[in-house]
């Protein structure tokens, strides 16, 4: 059992025996064969000794206690899943978006808007909320396939519950799929879910400050959507100071302001859609 | 409770992998920015990894300091707080380079 290649699960059987090895035994465990002459020991009558080290060299003083290096992102898991995910969509050309933000920041409707004004696109929505499929429904109104992923008490979509939604859709090659992420400004910043990018959609009722408050969200997004401009006279927001704010924590982040409903700025975030898409498909066209 | 759970499936691959019969201690190194709220995971961890090879294991956080570039003055600097301006040149033009980090270092196993 080497920490070198991983190798090994141990599936010993039989009695106890001792042996020196230089690593071409074949009893069991599969073969395989090292260069070096490490001559530990395993003992198989149920202890291992081994300690720690790059070639699995004993230690002395060390005997059943031994470290283990790992080096492992607590999230490895949750990434293989999204590697997946992207690789699908990469394989189809699908630009896929993943919108995050605060409850109430407009994202459906907003998300609505955008089905409607791109007409005969075709697209796809997975829908993240902890409860009720109210937003699903109001998506499948316009028209566009969704699926409605409940978290329970999650606060946010990972990698494995979208490979899941993916397979209840039928995923048309150069679609775009929106995935709207529960309403959590924290969360979802830390779940890469196979996306090409996040886009965080805040709207001005919620004060200049809160790229401030929420920095993670803002920095792991690429593009900030500032919705609901339309109310920005009626509640004393400075925009200008908004989009500082937005630079302060991602000096590269995109801004593009825009009214749901009155659809205003609407014109720049569908290009802004039609342009990553159009890059995307060519990049798969050549490859 | 997430990132517990990330931990237990990480712990439970290598227990398979390496015939561990008991942790002792699980040491993970948590950046400065990677929002991990460090009481909170101290006590999901006990209670996530009840029923594992690490149950009553003993959890060590290694702090990382956090890391930017300046894009006004293009060096690369070590920040306490993402909204900190450049200790260099003043400025407050930085992206984050290093500090988002959530990783599990090794294991001391019996």
């Amino acid at each position: 059992m080497c920490t070198v290649c991983g190798c090994g699960t141990g599936s010993v059987e039989g009695n106890a025996h001792s042996h020196d090895h230089g690593h071409g035994h074949g009893h069991g465990h599969h073969h395989h064969h090292h260069d070096h002459d490490h001559g530990h020991h395993h003992h198989h009558s149920g202890d291992i000794h081994f300690g720690h080290g790059p070639a699995g060299t004993e230690v002395p003083g060390m005997t059943q206690d031994r470290l283990i290096e790992i080096e492992t992102d607590i999230l490895a898991k949750n990434d293989r899943y999204a590697d997946v995910n992207r690789a699908v969509l990469g394989g189809r050309g699908i630009l896929a978006v993943n919108l995050v933000s605060s409850p109430g920041s407009g994202k459906t409707t907003l998300l609505c808007k955008t089905i409607e004004a791109l007409g005969d696109q075709p697209l796809a929505v997975i829908e993240g909320d902890q409860q009720t499929a109210n937003d699903a429904d109001r998506i499948r109104a316009t028209g566009a396939p969704a699926v409605q992923v409940n978290t329970g008490k999650g606060c946010h979509l990972d990698g494995h519950m979208v490979g899941h939604a993916m397979e209840h859709l039928d995923l048309q090659a150069g679609s775009i799929l929106f995935i709207e992420n529960v309403g959590n400004l924290v969360c979802p910043a830390a779940f890469d879910l196979g996306e090409d990018c996040k886009i965080a959609i805040l709207s001005v009722t919620e004060g200049e400050d809160k790229p401030l408050k929420y920095p993670d969200m803002f920095t792991a997004a690429r593009v900030a959507l500032l919705n609901k401009v339309d109310l920005a006279p009626h509640c004393d927001i400075d925009l200008d100071l908004y989009e500082t704010n937005l630079r302060r924590v991602n000096p590269t982040i995109e801004v593009i302001r825009v009214s749901a409903r009155t659809g205003e700025g609407m014109q720049d975030w569908l290009a802004w859609l039609r342009t990553n898409l159009a890059a995307k498909s060519n990049a798969e066209a050549a490859e | 409770m997430s990132l517990c759970e990330g931990i237990r499936t990480v712990i439970e691959d290598q227990a398979a992998k390496h015939e561990i019969k008991a942790i002792k201690t699980v040491r993970v190194e948590i950046g400065r920015f990677s929002g991990v709220e460090k009481p909170a995971l101290e006590f999901a961890f006990d209670v996530v990894m009840r029923g594992s090879v690490a149950e009553g294991a003993k959890l060590i956080m290694i702090d990382l300091p956090g890391r930017a570039m300046c894009y006004d003055c293009v060096a690369e600097v070590e920040i306490q707080d993402r909204l900190d301006p450049c200790p260099t040149c003043g400025g407050g033009k930085l992206m984050p380079t290093a500090g988002d980090e959530m990783r599990i270092k090794d294991l001391e196993v019996v």
